[in-house]
């Protein structure tokens, strides 16, 4: 390196890389791009911003389920040294001409053919699943980012709330700025980006692919072991010898050991202390408090809260009342003194133990962002002379389509309709246009004999090679 | 590495080399057309090298001395920062301006073309035959703006400027248009109508430009990266403030008219007949 373009010690210390792309020799400062915005300070590395990416020889473990699976006639690239993803070959819209890069290769002696595009993408969207108990807002409510509605809530699962995000009501239905706040919340979330989101009459979660969601300025960790009725029946053998009783605050199902079956096949007494809520079967109990993100779920912060009574006639004097949340993040241990109100004291070591348990077998809570789009129209024009065959050669299973080289889900019925998870896609995988869409990359992968049937741009097929040759190229080796 | 040069598949000339990125479109006799994109071509080879060999002194604010330079576009640069030398310039507030008149001039020489344009990432220069005209759009949520230009009017430049550009700014706008008789005036003048649009709020967040490129030419001083919420009392209080500078600067002949805008308010300073909002025209 020449003088003139050697680094003083404290930019290296600064990170600042010098690019030497061009003779503008830009300095840039880590997480910023050069003059031009094509170059770019990644982590101390000097990174193209939008070469073409390929997916090396590591990376094809990722797709490694094709395997013993007769349905795919058109496996993808196994074998081979690369497979050339969509990420950076750009596009027109509409597709007028040919996709940017049809790459024609060799596996196991059957010729195939990868058509490597970007997609844009108007009716698109995320679902994003986050892992916790904690109340987020009731089913139906808007979530908005930067004030601007992006989508609803929908179902809660195991252990689990919904969120549906983007769409193209919200891309290009509202709003001017709706559709940009939709556009940009969906671009960051698809390139594993946080985003702050906030749910109408519910609470402020920040969500990031891959990350444990953040409630209310609170990370969370764990979901829960299950419910507290399920909690109670996983642990019940291993609290019994230490307490009279074990209450498993939950907003969905409170278990109460005494009651529950886990705790009547123990042979153990009834401890007569009765929650509140709407009894299910016996030791379920539903609604003892209303959603929130106090214990289970709920909106307790004082457990004792969601004791109804406690009957005089079977209680004890010095009963050992255990109370836990499902995840094992909250609890307390009381014993009730001879007028049987409880007061809090330490917990035993063993009782501890079993607490720690439930911790220690919950599961890390994550968000997951699956992008969903459609890949219709135009796109396919790019693909084929016509398109309709491409779409019956998807669901043939004769065409294998991937995102970023990320097999996708194609759901049945009509269309491309694809979904895939944008964790496990290559970084910086989209890209937006201002309609607002965003752009995505997308590869169709079959054998080249049933390329030419259904019409596609044979005589266009070049050689991986010579795509290597001729293309600036980015190589993602990242293991999973 | 070298530039590179390719069509698009509209037919328009694409060349880029580093931070300079050009679509070009002439019209007129195919052959025309094609000896201008070679001419273009031609004069673009040597154009970044030259202006990175004077960047030093071209990052260096303009004083009371007329700053001179040995190549072209850096003379362009110059000559469309000097009368603004009363506040903190460099003649790089104007280089993405010059670049495009530079080119459009090695474009259209000795050529007989209809019209033509060279766009250097949102600064665009335009040559326009008698009887031909040419309509620019401003995008800045979508369709937002319409600038229709005819022989017969001055405008040969036009230029954008906002924070949330390529380059940075001092203000606040989203989107500051120009319209002037050269791109590098456009761009020159955008750049410091978009400074104008300004206010202390709390919601804007800025930084030392230093902190973010260390070659920046602004130095020190404080570059916006974020604007939060607003009032509409403050937009209007920031729009104003870059009117007054705008109806300043047309006053002076510096721009033929300019339109601000900032959280989708407006404001349009014209002599009435060039420029419109795009529901309007």
């Amino acid at each position: 390196m020449s003088e003139e373009l050697a680094l003083s010690q404290a930019e290296r210390d600064a990170g600042i890389v010098r690019c030497d792309a061009c003779p503008v020799l830009c300095r840039i400062r880590p997480g910023r791009a050069g003059a031009c915005d094509r170059y770019a300070n990644e982590a101390g590395r000097l990174v193209r911003v939008d070469p073409l990416v390929l997916l090396a020889k590591p990376d094809l473990a990722r797709v490694a389920f094709v395997e013993g699976s007769d349905s795919w006639r058109g496996e993808l690239g196994k074998g081979e040294a690369a497979f050339v993803t969509g990420i950076g070959a750009t596009t027109t819209y509409p597709d007028y001409k040919p996709a940017p890069f049809i790459v024609s290769s060799k596996h196991e002696g059957i010729d195939m053919v990868t058509v490597v595009t970007e997609g844009i993408f108007s009716y698109c969207g995320v679902k994003v699943k986050i892992d916790t108990d904690r109340y987020l807002g009731p089913e139906q409510a808007t979530v908005r980012a930067g004030g601007e509605a992006v989508g609803h809530v929908t179902t809660t699962e195991y252990g689990s709330q919904m969120l549906s995000l983007g769409g193209v009501h919200h891309l290009t239905g509202g709003s001017k700025r709706e559709g940009v706040a939709t556009c940009e919340s969906l671009l960051a979330l698809c390139n594993r980006e946080a985003v702050e989101l906030v749910i109408d009459d519910g609470a402020t979660v920040v969500v990031q692919a891959d990350k444990p969601p953040v409630v209310n300025g609170v990370l969370e960790e764990r979901m829960r072991v299950g419910c507290g009725s399920a909690a109670i029946g996983m642990f019940a053998p291993q609290w019994k010898d230490h307490v009279d009783e074990v209450i498993v605050v939950d907003d969905h199902i409170t278990g109460v050991l005494s009651e529950h079956q886990g705790g009547r096949f123990l042979d153990m007494k009834p401890a007569g202390i009765r929650v509140r809520g709407r009894k299910s079967t016996p030791g379920r109990y539903f609604q003892v408090a209303r959603p929130g993100l106090g214990w289970g779920g709920t909106n307790i912060s004082d457990p004792l809260q969601i004791i109804e009574k406690i009957d005089p006639k079977q209680a004890w004097p010095g009963l050992r009342l255990l109370m836990v949340s499902t995840t094992g993040e909250h609890s307390a241990w009381f014993e009730l003194d001879n007028e049987l109100k409880p007061h809090p004291v330490a917990m035993p070591a063993p009782v501890r133990h079993v607490v720690e348990r439930i911790a220690e077998n919950c599961e890390p809570a994550l968000c997951t962002v699956l992008f969903m789009a459609g890949a219709g129209g135009s796109l396919r024009a790019g693909v084929t002379e016509n398109p309709v065959r491409l779409t019956r050669s998807v669901r043939e299973a004769l065409t294998k389509v991937t995102l970023g080289g990320i097999p996708a889900y194609v759901w049945p019925g009509g269309g491309i309709t694809l979904m895939v998870d944008v964790a496990k896609m290559p970084e910086k995988s989209f890209g937006y246009v201002p309609t607002p869409a965003l752009v995505a990359p997308i590869e169709f992968t079959l054998r080249a004999d049933d390329y030419a049937t259904l019409g596609g741009y044979a005589s266009r097929a070049v050689t991986l090679d010579d795509v290597l040759a001729r293309t600036r190229v980015r190589v993602d080796e990242a293991s999973q | 590495m070298s530039f590179a040069a390719a069509r698009l598949a509209d037919g328009r000339l694409h060349l880029q080399h580093g931070p300079i990125d050009l679509i070009i479109k002439a019209f007129g006799a195919g052959a025309e057309v094609e000896a201008a994109y070679r001419q273009a071509i031609e004069r673009f080879a040597d154009m970044l090298p030259t202006l990175v060999r004077e960047l030093a002194i071209l990052r260096r604010p303009v004083g009371e001395a007329y700053p001179l330079f040995q190549g072209p576009v850096a003379r362009r640069m110059a000559a469309a920062v000097w009368p603004y030398r009363g506040v903190y310039i460099t003649p790089m507030a104007a280089v993405a301006g010059a670049v495009a008149d530079e080119m459009l001039q090695a474009l259209v020489k000795g050529r007989a073309l209809d019209k033509a344009y060279v766009n250097d990432g949102g600064d665009i220069a335009l040559h326009l035959a008698p009887g031909h005209e040419l309509r620019a759009g401003i995008f800045v949520e979508s369709l937002d703006g319409v600038v229709r230009l005819s022989y017969e009017q001055p405008v040969r430049g036009i230029a954008t400027s906002g924070w949330r550009g390529r380059s940075f700014s001092l203000g606040i706008a989203d989107a500051v248009t120009a319209l002037a008789g050269n791109a590098a005036a456009a761009d020159a003048a955008a750049t410091m109508i978009a400074n104008a649009v300004n206010i202390e709020h709390p919601a804007i967040e800025r930084r030392p430009a230093r902190d973010l490129d260390p070659d920046s030419d602004l130095g020190e001083l404080r570059v916006t990266t974020g604007v939060g919420a607003l009032p509409a009392s403050a937009v209007a209080r920031a729009l104003n403030s870059g009117a007054i500078e705008a109806r300043r600067l047309r006053l002076m002949g510096l721009i033929e008219g300019a339109a601000l805008t900032l959280n989708s308010a407006w404001r349009i300073e014209s002599t009435g007949t060039v420029l419109g909002r795009a529901e309007g025209i």
